[in-house]
């Protein structure tokens, strides 16, 4: 019997993190079609900018890389990036979406052959290493961006003023008058990997972020340690670029804590102690601090725990940091704690505190609207959303790299179902 | 068939500025009289098209493209009807060494003579396409194994699933309630499992097998010959893909008798007391009597680890829906909750707030010391380390003490598997089938066999359902690509499969032995090899393993590497110039060496790199072959081995180590030092060190001097 109602057999997946990728590559390896929408220029989202994963302490590229391979041999993944879903319409089997993508003023010719950049004279904020440096107008995000294009930040650019990147390109790669695109798509179903952004740490009055330049985030410790980072690698106080000899890590910066974010962050621990690993595996003699609440480290992690626990230079304390001070001429800073099973105040003057700051939703704020359930905190409720509408990853709730990736393989097979049944009504 | 070579040389990105082309052109015409050879500025963008037309109107039917990586423009170079090989010539030459010099010329000179090589000795793979059941084989049936069966069938893919007690539901059929999983996040739920069971047994597409077990499985994915126990009697069915979903068993709790479990019948599992509160006697087991206080223990502290590690969050959320449960049910008890470090990752917060807001619920933070009964029939629980100072003594009826969640082990219950290497899905040192577990948490060591629930890690409802999602996915995908021939992760989509030269076979057993995947068996008593394809993921390990070399792929054999090599030309004694055979695994080594390009650092000219599957599948005749020839060094860069494998293989870099063995042997046999031979290990992102470490190996080498062996 023909089908009265149309059904579509592709997927959209909002958001090319981890989450997104994995849901795309698997629902297409399975059979299906898939769209990946991503804001940025490139795909692989957070963990693109993470030097190591814990527990393994393994580059994140390593799979982004495979993932990507997957990709390209893959015809049923299509992506856009710098790309954004206005609304999503429709029901099971039969979603219309509607897409704006923004110009990357760089088409499909570009070879990433670096030419423009020689000639570009705008330098803008590196957003990629948190504004940590710079990059020129043009630019490519980083070694590993994925499509390996180029693009071009119109916040910075003076475009048709300017033009050198124009003449420079022997490829005919550049086009400075590119307009925003609006599209629709039809799909049978969608999942959200919209994934997390970090807590705004300058909301944290009392822990000096913004206001001293040595308390940094812990995602800002990441770009220091990588070496594709605004140091290569070196873990260098922002202050005066010396060597760190000491640093605070603060746990439950923002999160846990009703005036922030209410939830646990679930990862920040395990980050923690991976980035204190960091410090000590350049610097024999630095040492490490960890301020926390309760450490998670739950299963198998607590191996991990303890492995960078056996190390004489980190310690671990339990209790809240009541304030940081700011020695104005050496800018070292005084973290002044209550250390809960000492049963007194602490206090440790070190080079770096590195902020814990939690995982925010991505979806603070969205228009994605019908279908769409948020809890307070934007986090995606799954099964109050509407039918045929999925979320995986950070979307749901903040994750790991492991969990992620099951809701992400999870999600592809729940968004086939809903083509399949639609298809058969 | 006749091959038919044609060779692009690009000129773009640098290239042209860098190296000779004509140089180039001159050696694929003069050296190897290819059939075509032509340059671009650009061959990705409309040149392309000279290619397509060579392949079309010329017949060429081999392509060798010098331009950039092999990781970029792969669709633009996806030619339908010619083989295709790609020679960096950009990343790894242009970007990476000084434009106009003599060996950034060699260099290239060698990389496209490889490449030429590379192509002549390639045949497009013919795969084997006879398994093509499209039936999934659940095993368990609990909210995993049910939730991966309905998946299968809604997605128009059968289901078989077999369940080993009289009923399906699985340890969520035994709960009272579950932990909160919608907003505000405060409030326990019910488990939901009695709807799950009627879907399960009401669709069409599944057979539910209750009271049954698998007694063998044999076959490969897209057919497993699967035997099935029940009441007596035994049927076959044969599978396409296997989900494993047998779930976990409570922690042997007589191993924290130090709690004074076994002496005093007040002192509960976890699991207990799930049942007391479902049957609705929350009473103290020894006399009956109601509860007052309850004490939970955590089992966290340090001597807990055996325990711990098989709780993750879960364990710590049982604990708080346990002390709802007592609450609501005895409004006067007081319950104690001893724990550590509390686990209430994301959203779980809130509910450990709610709990924290009843002040009928007391945390301590502390370890037991001692649990001893006490005159009134109930238990004094002495804690001590609490943040309060000094011990605290507790006095209660009942004290619970929260077990892990160990899973059901998968490399010898369930499966039954006739596989040579064994019944089951090998497993980490923690017990857990083993898997790149971030990246990839499903892809088992067994193909085509995914595990799922808690015998994958100890997870709640919530994520067990999403994991039977995710596994039967893993399932389907494994069906789909086992009936086109086609490998699954990580080598997706490939069709080649190793072949075996049998007239020469020693028979010694060592490919099937080091498969890290079980897919290659041997005839009984003949004890010949043989590979059971789909069960293969084309890693090239057996080819790397087998002594005599008898192991081969139509696309990648040990004759193809050791005649790249031949391809090499070796300056006669020039101590400027020496010659080093770079192995590279693809998926990391090389994409460093790649990233090194792009950052315009500065590589070795000296360096000859062949990239390879895995480095697991380098045998250590290349190496040989390469000193014989006259090279003056071997690099076999690749990935971490040991606890925290990097190996997209698992066991490849690991089983190299084991041949360097065989290497420092024949390097000894010529005469040569052992230095001359080197595994390294690249991370991806480790391309900033790299130059250096290239370099100090080159400097070490010249440092012993050329090989004596050049121009033999």
């Amino acid at each position: 019997m023909p089908s009265s109602v149309e059904s579509h057999r592709g997927i959209l997946v909002v958001g090319g993190g981890i989450a997104g990728i994995t849901t795309a590559v698997e629902a297409a390896e399975a059979g299906y079609e898939v769209y990946i929408v991503e804001k940025n220029p490139y795909l692989g989202g957070r963990v693109a900018q993470l030097y190591k994963y814990f527990p393994k302490l393994c580059p994140p590229y390593c799979g982004l890389e495979i993932n990507f391979q997957r990709i390209k041999k893959e015809p049923r993944v299509r992506f856009f990036t710098l790309a954004e879903v206005d609304k999503i319409e429709g029901r099971p089997g039969n979603f219309d979406v509607t897409i704006t993508q923004r110009p990357r003023y760089v088409n499909d010719r570009c070879t990433a052959c670096n030419a423009c950049v020689a000639v570009c004279p705008v330098d803008r904020p590196n957003e990629f290493n948190f504004g940590m440096g710079t990059t020129k107008a043009i630019y490519l995000p980083h070694e590993m961006a994925f499509p390996m294009k180029y693009v071009i930040d119109d916040r910075a650019c003076r475009l048709t003023e300017c033009a050198k990147c124009v003449e420079a390109c022997q490829y005919n790669a550049i086009d400075l008058t590119m307009q925003p695109r609006t599209f629709s798509l039809k799909v049978g179903a969608v999942v959200l990997a919209t994934g997390w952004k970090p807590y705004d740490a300058a909301r944290i009055d009392n822990l000096g972020f913004g206001k001293y330049p040595n308390v940094i985030t812990n995602v800002m410790m990441e770009r220091l340690a990588a070496p594709n980072g605004p140091t290569k690698g070196k873990i260098l106080r922002p202050s005066d670029g010396k060597p760190v000899e000491s640093a605070v890590f603060i746990q439950c910066a923002g999160s846990r804590d009703v005036n922030h974010l209410g939830y646990c962050s679930s990862i920040c621990c395990l980050a923690s102690l991976k980035e204190a690993t960091y410090l000590r595996d350049q610097n024999p003699s630095a040492k490490a601090y960890v301020f926390y609440i309760d450490l998670r480290t739950p299963g198998t992690y607590e191996y991990f725990s303890q492995k960078v626990l056996s190390d004489q230079n980190v310690s671990i304390m339990k209790g809240k940091v009541a304030k940081i001070v700011e020695d104005p001429q050496t800018k070292q800073l005084t973290v002044e704690a209550e250390d809960i099973l000492g049963a007194e105040k602490t206090t440790l003057t070190v080079d770096l505190v590195v902020l814990a700051t939690g995982m925010a939703s991505s979806l603070e704020g969205s228009k994605l609207g019908a279908g769409v359930t948020l809890d307070k905190d934007s986090f995606v409720v799954a099964d109050a959303s509407g039918e045929g509408i999925f979320a995986a990853g950070c979307a749901r709730s903040p994750v790991d790299v492991a969990t992620a990736t099951q809701e992400g393989t999870a999600a592809a097979l729940r968004a086939i179902e809903t083509i399949q049944i639609a298809a058969r009504r | 068939m006749e091959k038919k070579l044609g060779v692009y040389v690009c000129g773009g990105c640098g290239i042209g500025e860098c190296v000779d082309k004509e140089r180039l052109v001159r050696i694929a015409a003069e050296e190897y009289q290819v059939f075509v050879v032509k340059t671009s500025p650009a061959f990705c963008l409309e040149d392309v098209r000279l290619i397509k037309e060579d392949i079309e109107k010329e017949g060429v039917n081999a392509v060798v493209i010098a331009a950039c990586s092999p990781r970029v423009n792969t669709d633009v170079f996806a030619l339908p009807s010619a083989t295709v090989e790609r020679v960096n010539l950009r990343e790894q030459v242009a970007w990476s060494h000084p434009p106009g010099h003599e060996e950034t010329q060699s260099l290239a000179n060698d990389a496209l003579r490889m490449g030429i090589v590379r192509a002549q000795k390639t045949r497009p793979p013919t795969p084997f396409t006879e398994a093509n059941e499209r039936t999934v084989l659940v095993i368990g049936g609990g909210v995993a194994g049910m939730t991966a069966a309905l998946g299968a069938a809604r997605s128009s893919v059968k289901a078989i699933l077999v369940e080993k007690t009289p009923r399906l539901g699985g340890f969520a059929a035994r709960l009272w309630k579950q932990v909160p999983k919608h907003p505000p996040y405060r409030d326990l739920e019910e488990p939901g499992v009695d709807a799950l069971i009627r879907e399960t047994e009401a669709h069409p597409d599944i057979q539910v097998l209750t009271g049954a077990e698998v007694q063998t499985i044999a076959g490969q994915p897209g057919k497993f010959e699967v035997s099935i126990r029940r009441d007596g009697e035994v049927r076959s069915v044969t599978a396409g893909a296997v989900v494993l979903a047998t779930g976990w068993r409570p922690f042997d709790a007589t191993a924290l008798e130090r709690y004074g479990f076994g002496k005093s019948p007040n002192v509960v599992t976890n699991v207990t007391l799930e049942e007391m509160a479902r049957t609705g006697k929350l009473t103290r087991p020894s006399d009956g009597k109601e509860v007052k206080t309850v004490a939970i223990l955590q089992c966290d502290g340090s001597g807990d680890e055996a325990n711990a590690q098989y709780s993750a969050s879960v364990t710590y959320l049982v604990s708080l829906k346990h002390a709802t449960y007592i609450r609501e049910r005895c409004p006067d008890a007081s319950v104690y909750v001893i724990y550590r470090d509390m686990q209430t990752p994301g959203m779980y917060e809130y509910f450990y707030k709610k709990v924290q807001e009843d002040p009928g619920v007391l945390f301590t933070r502390g370890t037991v010391k001692e649990v001893l009964p006490d005159a009134a029939g109930g238990l004094v629980v002495e804690v001590e380390g609490s943040p309060l100072g000094g011990g605290v003594r507790l006095a209660v009826d009942l004290l619970v003490l929260a077990t892990g969640m160990v899973p059901v082990a998968s490399e010898s219950e369930g499966l039954n598997l006739a596989y040579l290497q064994g019944k089951g899905l090998p497993v980490s040192k923690y017990g857990f089938a083993d898997s790149n577990f971030l990246c990839f948490p499903y892809e088992t060591r067994r193909t085509g066999i995914y595990s799922a629930g808690c015998v994958r890690k100890p997870m709640d409802l919530t994520a067990a359902a999403l994991d039977g999602s995710a596994a039967a996915l893993k399932a389907i995908q494994a069906v789909e690509k086992s009936s086109a021939g086609a490998a699954v992760h990580p080598r997706v989509g490939d069709l080649s499969y190793p072949s075996f030269f049998l007239q020469q076979c020693t028979m010694c057993g060592r490919c099937s032995q080091e498969c890290p995947f079980g897919a290659i068996e041997l005839v009984p008593e003949k004890n010949t090899p043989f590979v059971v394809t789909n069960r293969c993921r084309r890693c090239g390990i057996c080819m790397g393993a087998c002594p005599v070399q008898i192991i081969s792929f139509d696309d990648y054999t040990v004759d193809m590497v050791a005649s790249m090599i031949k391809a090499v030309e070796i300056p006669e004694g020039d101590e400027e110039k020496p010659r080093i055979l770079v192995l590279a695994c693809e998926n990391d080594a090389y994409p460093a060496l790649d990233m090194a390009g792009i950052n315009r650092l500065q590589l070795p000219a000296s360096l000859r790199v062949i990239p390879v599957r895995c480095l697991g599948s380098v045998n250590a005749i290349m190496a040989a072959d390469a000193f014989s020839r006259g090279f003056d060094g071997v690099l076999l860069l690749g990935c971490k081995s040991g606890d925290d494998y990097q190996c997209h293989f698992i066991k490849g870099s690991e089983l190299l180590a084991t041949r360097m063995e065989n290497v420092r042997e024949t390097l000894g046999r010529l005469m040569l030092e052992p230095e001359r031979a080197t595994v390294m290990d690249v991370e991806i992102s480790g391309f900033d060190r790299l130059p250096d470490r290239l370099a100090e190996f080159v400097a070490s080498i010249k440092a012993v001097g050329l090989n004596p062996m050049k121009g033999f």
